[in-house]
């Protein structure tokens, strides 16, 4: 491993404040109940602040003043009005885009050359690409007159926190909605100075409401019946829970859940390349990406070689520090995960498939955990079949291109799939066969505002980003 | 000289491109004719056989899925006059025809329309098309008898779907006649299946089938019941196509819609370079 000096991003840019309120017909409230819990930095334990928890009568507060922002302003506002605001947005996002990037890195644990680079970019860009949608709805091909839904309940995760925010709010708004979001409980913040943001841009009250807390608000929320669309990005668990609880409401539902997705490398696949697609299918952000490419399908007669090409890239790895620059892979985000992700690991160990991982030194506090491969693993071994949701990768093999799409479609998710090989008609072939929403062909985890994103069968329904990302928002 | 005795025809169920009885023998009665009573195995049956007719129809052209469903189109206008012997109102066989043709030409533009390149902000190739779902269970509505059935039925197929579907109780003769013309249409079996008998019995069935992919609810009119199939369609997660209001105009523009709900965008990314 190469020697490099520590280089922190400064913390300076960032002014957490000791306790956050709710975001509701903006401006911060206290919850009526006054609960509250704590949001901590997953790479120090350090408490970063204390958050009000909203309760059922804060949601239906939150609900009632989106409802009548929608009724009063936002529906009735043109959309060329609408896009100002979220133009608006887009550039405060950029303006202060390292704030948020630290932010986000302290929250949630992830690498600060991932935020800065990848997360507040791509926020950016959603809010700008629709933006341009609003005052342009009736040439997006859902029919003369497409019209908002009206209150969208919105839940998101702590992997992307503010990028799950952009995910769900842009088209939200840019349709004509108005909404209630919650974010994940272990990463708050930058969800709450979106809504400084919101009030910096001046963006009418109740078109954005912010309640945070746990299961439970997120459960009050998407069963509020004030509520005409839910929004869920999270686990497959949830989401089924979910999509039981709407039934036979008049909710529109979109749902974005887990994955196990396959990258598969042919023989004829340049190895470097490969490798680098490897490690940034399954490392990139801890892991913690539904869409990572948890399981390698490689093919045997190459398996060695990428194999040891593979363990030679792991080594080089920088586990550490998320706020320094050098850092390859942060911290994992919670107690909770680490726990889950320790002991898939170990049963993927005593289930007989080999564990390696490289020398790798943790810091004493914090919530950490190695890049961790394993071989020898068979699609029964729970390891190949349950999403970690962390820095682990499954290698299986096969030997010929209907076996690898076999295997890969071997699951109950279908959110992403990856593709590698120097051959075209291989990867259109192998690409039309995949039963996955997202097909990476040399190359894996790319997003941007402009690419429908979502999965097949149990990885849920409905696209986010593109023109498809405005059908969940509207009555087609 | 004696009046010639008729020879009547059998109704029977729609599975796998033959038509077999109900496995439970049973039957029910409609306009004087013994109609299969369908039970919760005959439903899983259909499924295996719709299961298995995905890969050839997903497969196919597009061109020769349009092709097929003309030829259905033909056919139907050819036995225009069985349909109104079974009460179907002209008209509404006239539209019903007119509705599959519509859809008969979807099959070559949809992907056009509902997907296209996506310019993304690197020197990536990025595409987004759309698939079949795969299986699709189908609750069709209690009236309009055909041009209802042809209704949810064509939008779910002309895209690579395949479909069980459970017919009217009250009018299953209009669709085991569809059946027929089906048969006859160079469509390859298993594309349709048509159950005949309770809504209540088939329907909780495919529901809950961990093979199917989505559910039709537009012809399901008790709220409970709905609530109930919705409930165990979550269980994998099915794409839902929510009950039909009760004041729906058959006749109005279809839109988009009933074939896009049953439908995946893949969305396939590659590098430019040299």
């Amino acid at each position: 491993m190469f020697e490099y000096a520590p280089a922190p991003e400064s913390r300076s840019v960032v002014d957490i404040r000791p306790s956050y309120g709710l975001f509701v017909d903006g401006t911060f409230v206290d919850p009526s109940d006054g609960g509250s819990f704590k949001s901590v930095n997953p790479a120090s334990e350090e408490v970063l602040a204390e958050i009000a928890e909203a309760g059922g009568e804060d949601v239906d507060r939150a609900v009632r003043a989106a409802r009548t922002a929608y009724e009063k302003v936002w529906g009735p506002m043109p959309g060329r009005d609408r896009a100002k605001y979220l133009f608006r947005i887009a550039r405060i996002v950029q303006e202060r885009s390292r704030e948020l990037a630290v932010l986000e890195s302290l929250d949630n644990g992830k690498p600060i050359r991932e935020s800065r680079d990848v997360d507040l970019p791509l926020v950016a860009a959603h809010f700008f690409y629709y933006a341009g949608w609003a005052d342009k709805l009736e040439h997006a091909g859902f029919g003369a007159n497409p019209r908002p839904l009206g209150v969208a309940a919105q839940v998101i995760p702590w992997n992307f926190p503010l990028l799950m925010l952009a995910w769900k709010i842009a088209p939200a708004l840019a349709a004509g909605n108005t909404v209630v979001l919650k974010p994940a409980e272990t990463t708050p913040l930058t969800a709450l100075l979106f809504a400084e943001i919101c009030q910096q841009a001046d963006l009418p009250a109740g078109v954005v409401n912010i309640v945070t807390g746990a299961g439970d608000t997120g459960r009050a929320l998407v069963e509020h019946p004030g509520v005409d669309k839910v929004a869920f990005t999270g686990s497959t668990e949830v989401g089924r829970a979910i999509a039981r609880a709407v039934a036979g409401t008049r909710k529109k539902l979109t749902l974005e859940l887990g994955g196990k997705a396959a990258n598969i490398v042919f023989d004829d696949a340049p190895v470097d390349q490969a490798v680098e697609g490897i490690v940034n299918g399954i490392f990139f952000n801890q892991g913690h990406v539904c869409c990572a490419g948890s399981r390698l399908l490689v093919q045997e007669s190459v398996a060695d070689e990428v194999l040891e090409s593979l363990k030679r890239r792991m080594a080089r790895l920088r586990v550490g520090d998320p706020l320094d620059k050098n850092t390859d892979v942060g911290a994992i985000n919670s107690a909770e995960q680490l726990a889950r992700i320790r002991e898939l690991s170990e049963v993927g160990a005593a289930e007989g498939a080999q564990r390696w991982s490289p020398p790798c030194e943790l810091p004493d506090r914090g919530f950490w955990f190695a890049p961790t491969i394993f071989t020898g693993v068979t699609q029964a071994h729970r390891i190949a079949r349950e999403e970690i949701f962390g820095p682990v990768l499954s290698v299986l093999t096969f030997r010929t291109p209907a076996e690898a799409v076999e295997k890969a479609n071997n699951t109950p998710y279908g959110l992403s799939a990856g593709i590698w090989t120097d051959k075209g008609s291989r990867i259109l072939w192998t690409a039309d066969r995949l039963r996955a929403g997202v097909v990476w062909a040399n190359t894996f985890n790319k997003f941007d505002p402009t690419s429908p994103f979502g999965g097949y069968k149990e990885s849920g329904y409905g696209r986010e980003g593109g023109r498809h990302g405005l059908e969940g928002y509207l009555n087609v | 000289m004696s009046e010639r005795v008729a020879v009547r025809k059998t109704y029977k169920l729609f599975i796998g491109g033959k038509f077999p009885r109900s496995e439970s023998g049973r039957s029910y009665l409609v306009q004087d004719s013994n109609v299969s009573l369908a039970s919760r195995k005959d439903a899983r049956d259909a499924v295996v056989a719709a299961r298995a007719a995905v890969k050839g129809w997903a497969g196919a052209t597009a061109y020769n899925r349009g092709q097929i469903l003309y030829r259905v189109a033909e056919m139907l206008e050819g036995r225009r006059e069985q349909f109104v012997a079974l009460g179907v109102p002209a008209d509404e066989v006239d539209a019903a025809i007119d509705r599959w043709v519509w859809y008969a030409g979807w099959a070559d533009k949809l992907a056009q329309v509902y997907g296209g390149a996506n310019p993304v902000a690197g020197p990536y190739f990025n595409l987004s098309a759309p698939e079949p779902t795969g299986v699709v269970a189908v609750v069709a509505p209690e009236a309009p008898a055909l041009l209802g059935l042809v209704s949810v039925i064509a939008p779910a197929i002309v895209t690579g779907n395949t479909v069980v579907v459970a017919a009217s109780p009250a009018a299953p003769l209009a669709a085991v006649t569809l059946a027929e013309v089906l048969a006859t249409s160079d469509l390859p079996g298993g594309v349709v299946n048509i159950l005949t008998g309770k809504i209540t019995e088939t329907a909780p069935t495919l529901a809950a089938h961990m093979d199917v992919n989505a559910v039709d609810l537009t012809g399901v009119t008790d709220a409970e019941l709905a609530v109930e199939l919705e409930v165990k369609a979550a269980e994998n997660l099915k794409r839902v196509l929510r009950p039909a209001p009760a004041d729906h105009d058959w006749r109005s523009d279809p839109g988009l819609a009933r074939m896009t709900t049953l439908l995946e965008t893949k969305t396939v990314w590659h590098p430019k370079g040299v």
